[in-house]
């Protein structure tokens, strides 16, 4: 009877937490976007400015969780790592782009030139994700859950200090494209140039994966291979290139993403890859993780969330800078959909892992 | 050359590039550069140099394999695959030297100086860019032979080496305490040490003495261990405990001989034992990943300087140690709320929640949003330092309290505080492991289900996971709260969990030992070692990798994990032994 007893007043306990906390959230959001808009601190255009920087973040942030989605589909593991492949993107585009710059043939040829710092940063992500994946991963695939995901975490780690010792702890400042700066006046609005060039270029990528997902034999090779591993092999498809292949394609997205992160931001940092990591982790969870068109829905929900959060949400509740907890918005996202929806906007996967 | 050759020979050419690419990336990464700065042998070798020296040497080693069944390949051929991977991998070395040489790669990578390519050609400049192919070579040849030479020579010389690797990174620390007691001992201290590590003659002396020590033991040494083993239980036991004891006394008289700088550094490793004990019972017990430990610590040390700092901040005045139960409490109850979120996640999502938490709670605790209460970015300061004895009376908010008894002011005093504390802990947790919590715990760590299924509370044995190791952790925050006598919002990032993950990891995870191992280990040799702080992580990150993929139990495995991986070896049939089935009719 005493053990019952116990046991019901923990499971009570729960209930109560998690129905309070719900109620905390969703008063804080409503109260908060009301007081905020009645307050009338921001102009109509200030928030379309808020939603489009938004959007352009955003679908950085879900180019990268396409690469943590597409692995966690194929080994129901998380790519602590491809934060670090992020930032080895950025840090590849940002030679190039340097070099380019010196040269001015950035300026003379500027879509060539930033195809040409893509397709490098791609590159160079891919190639150390297939190092990490091959040193780090592969003899671990058959251990207990918990070892492959610290060494997941020392592979995060190693990469950002290898970055630090080669490149040194400095900032170092994307060139300017003259081309790109200023505004361009798209349906009454003036949108900053880089912004939406950062988005559109996403988008493309976005689509050629969706393409090569969907309708090429290698993409249904690696579905069939995160539906269920054994069978794939049974049905004669080599699992191993598979995986290799998929950490490529996850990484060449991240390492697309560093670069026109590095744009828009202008900054490669050997630290640049934790936080924006963890939100597109987010991002991924959000739209349902192992799921593609998940984790382009959610990287765009997020980077909207995120950019009109503080303003409308902690704005006008009187929290005086409210962009210091911009970071926190995320994070608490992230606890709120693994709480309250760990299938994600849009997936039906399974994400409790069993043991 | 027969098939057993050519594979040894196409081993050890992949080994040997192998070790050269790792050469030319520890001189990228910087580490020669930097080590190199600190000698180990006076103007002969440098710490630098042995991290060059290493990967060459491993390849020689690796490739002096004998793979053959029957162990008949040729000493001779293996010689020569040991000089092959070594000569490869300086020929790495010295392609990097050429390259260098001919572009401007330091625009690129900050390390590839001049003071680097003079390390490589040993001051020669480009006319000795062909030098790394010889020194490869050598150093292949002398890891062959660390292999191939009879163990009765072998051991003692390779453990002599190692021993006055030992010596000569720790000279640093001796000899400024020899030389400040001046007389014979500041003689001892300019002949045997270097500046940083070991005169010529210094070396000369220690090798002979450690070689000569290992010959002695090996010699005489198993009559001791059987005559002990042979001992009476109550002469054993007896022999435990004395030898323990000797180590308390040494422990307890320690920082009147060893200076502030070694105290402090001692005082760290135990605040991080009190963490890894925390942290061993929630992951290494119960198996869960909480990546945002720093929010516990960051709890105690809040609640230590909200309560005894006479700064602004302070809301109240009381003592060290009235506030050291309510610092462990605090912790222990928001263990409880920040685990409960996360009960029903397992494995990598729980690792991403919690890392988040540490991340908002280092947030907030540091925004202006929160800013009036706990200090915003300039953090609380003016905390005081635990007094025994009577302290003055208290008059205001401005004017400090006078302590009319012991103040424990510096890091020399705050030892004793931090290492009974962490002997405190370490007994705590040993008497947890042995409860019936502890079984729990483990249950839960192996299977969650079939735990579930077996009886134990899940929510409550989570929980109770939680909340412990939030309180050691709260208990580690307090005292460094006093010792450091500020506290910044800044300084609870995710590092310091990482720091704390990495501890319990390299130890062995769920093994006691384990933490203080771990804890000396990974803290002790970046504080004594600043060269070692530069690339700090980087050694973690390498450290997480290594022992995952080679020994996952850690450097001092529990021992149940022991216990656990011994009865599989057993069970698993030996394939070399199991009859071998014919499939072709003949």
């Amino acid at each position: 009877m005493r053990t019952t007893l116990t046991e019901k007043f923990g499971e009570v306990a729960v209930f109560m937490f998690l129905w309070g906390f719900r109620i905390l959230v969703v008063s804080v959001v409503v109260v908060g976007t009301i007081l905020s808009i009645r307050g009338g601190k921001y102009t109509g255009v200030q928030w379309m400015d808020f939603v489009v920087f938004g959007i352009a973040r955003g679908s950085i942030y879900a180019l990268i969780a396409l690469g943590y989605t597409m692995v966690y589909g194929i080994l129901r593991m998380i790519n602590f790592a491809h934060s670090e492949i992020f930032m080895s993107g950025a840090f590849g585009g940002y030679f190039l782009a340097n070099a380019m710059s010196h040269t001015g043939f950035l300026d003379k040829n500027p879509v060539l030139g930033l195809i040409a710092a893509v397709l490098v940063g791609m590159s160079v992500s891919a190639g150390v994700a297939l190092l990490v994946e091959r040193i780090a991963y592969r003899p671990l695939r058959k251990a207990p859950r918990l070892v492959p995901l610290i060494s997941a975490i020392g592979a995060s780690f190693f990469l950002q200090y290898t970055f630090r010792g080669f490149f040194g702890p400095g900032i170092y400042a994307y060139p300017n494209i003259k081309v790109l700066t200023g505004e361009w006046n798209i349906l009454g609005i003036g949108i900053l140039k880089m912004q939406v060039v950062v988005t559109v270029a996403a988008f493309i990528m976005m689509a050629i994966l969706y393409t090569i997902v969907m309708r090429t034999k290698i993409g249904k090779a690696m579905r069939s291979v995160s539906e269920n591993k054994d069978v794939a092999a049974l049905m004669g498809i080599d699992v191993d290139r598979i995986i290799v292949f998929t950490f490529a394609i996850g990484a060449s997205m991240a390492g697309a993403a560093g670069v026109l992160y590095a744009l828009m931001f202008r900054q490669v940092n050997f630290f640049m890859g934790f936080v924006p990591g963890i939100k597109a982790f987010t991002a991924a969870v959000l739209g349902g993780i192992g799921n593609v068109p998940g984790a382009m829905v959610g990287g765009l929900v997020l980077g909207v969330f995120e950019s009109i959060g503080p303003a409308l949400f902690l704005g006008g509740l009187g929290i005086p800078r409210p962009y210091q907890l911009q970071d926190a918005i995320a994070y608490i996202m992230l606890v709120l959909v693994l709480l309250f929806r760990p299938s994600g906007i849009l997936g039906e996967r399974l994400t409790t892992k069993k043991a | 050359m027969n098939i057993q050759t050519r594979h040894t020979f196409g081993r050890s050419v992949r080994i040997g590039l192998l070790g050269g690419i790792i050469a030319v990336f520890l001189c990228l990464v910087g580490i020669v550069e930097i080590f190199g700065q600190r000698s180990l042998i006076e103007h002969l070798i440098s710490l630098g140099h042995v991290f060059l020296f290493l990967p060459l040497l491993a390849t020689g080693y690796l490739a002096a394999k004998d793979n053959s069944e029957q162990g008949q390949q040729g000493k001779l051929s293996l010689l020569l695959a040991g000089v092959l991977s070594g000569l490869l991998g300086g020929a790495a070395l010295s392609i990097f030297l050429l390259i260098g040489n001919l572009i401007d790669i330091r625009a690129m990578f900050i390390h590839a100086s001049p003071t680097l390519y003079g390390m490589l050609t040993f001051g020669r400049g480009m006319p000795g860019a062909w030098l790394p192919l010889l020194i490869g070579a050598l150093l292949g040849t002398l890891g062959a032979l660390a292999r191939l030479l009879p163990p009765k020579v072998q051991q003692p010389l390779v453990r002599g080496l190692f021993g006055i690797l030992l010596v000569g990174l720790f000279a640093g620390l001796v000899r400024p305490l020899l030389i400040a007691r001046s007389g014979k001992a500041e003689d001892l201290g300019r002949f045997l040490f270097g500046e940083t590590g070991l005169t010529q003659a210094g070396a000369l002396i220690f090798f002979v003495l450690i070689t000569g020590i290992i010959v002695i033991w090996s010699a005489r040494g198993k009559t001791l261990q059987v005559r002990i083993s042979r001992l009476p239980r109550a002469g054993q036991s007896a022999l435990r405990w004395s030898s323990i004891g000797l180590l308390l006394i040494m422990a307890l008289i320690l920082p009147q001989f060893s200076g502030a700088f070694i105290a402090q550094v001692i005082v760290l490793i135990s605040l991080n034992i009190l963490m890894g004990l925390g942290l061993n019972i929630t992951l290494g017990f119960a198996g869960l990943l909480d990546l945002g430990f720093v929010a516990f610590f960051a709890m105690g040390a809040y609640t230590v300087g909200l309560l005894t700092s006479y700064g602004e901040y302070g809301l109240a005045h009381l003592s060290f140690w009235s506030v050291v139960p309510i610092a462990i409490f605090v912790a222990f109850m928001v263990g409880a709320f920040l685990g409960l979120p996360v009960l029903g996640m397992r494995g990598d999502y729980l690792a991403i929640a919690t890392l988040g938490f540490g991340e908002i709670v280092r947030l907030l605790a540091g925004s202006d949003f929160l800013g009036p209460w706990l200090g915003g970015p300039q953090g609380v300061i003016g905390i005081q330092k635990p007094c025994i004895g009577s302290l003055g009376p208290f008059l205001g908010a401005g004017i400090p309290r006078v302590c009319h008894g012991l103040e424990l002011g510096g890091p020399k005093e705050i030892y004793y505080l931090a290492v009974v504390c962490a002997l405190i802990a370490a007994f705590v947790a040993s008497r947890l492991r042995d409860s019936r919590l502890g079984r729990a715990w483990m249950a839960i760590r192996e299977d969650e289900d079939v735990a579930e299924a077996l009886g134990v509370n899940l929510i409550q044995t989570k929980l109770l996971a939680y909340m412990l190791g939030a309180a050691f952790a709260g208990l580690s925050g307090a005292i460094f709260g006093t010792l450091v006598g500020s506290i910044f919002a800044s300084s609870m990032q995710l590092m310091v969990s990482f720091n704390v993950v990495c501890l319990i990891i390299v130890g062995g995870m769920g093994s006691i030992p384990g933490v203080v191992v771990g804890a000396i280990a990974l803290i002790g040799l970046p504080e004594a070692f600043r060269e070692f702080s530069e690339y700090r992580f980087l050694f973690y990150g390498a450290a997480l990798i290594v022992m995952m993929l080679s020994k996952p139990g850690g450097l001092w495995p529990s021992s149940i994990v022991q216990r656990e991986l011994h009865v599989m070896e057993k069970d698993e049939p030996d394939p070399k032994s199991a009859p071998s089935v014919s499939t072709s009719a003949k």
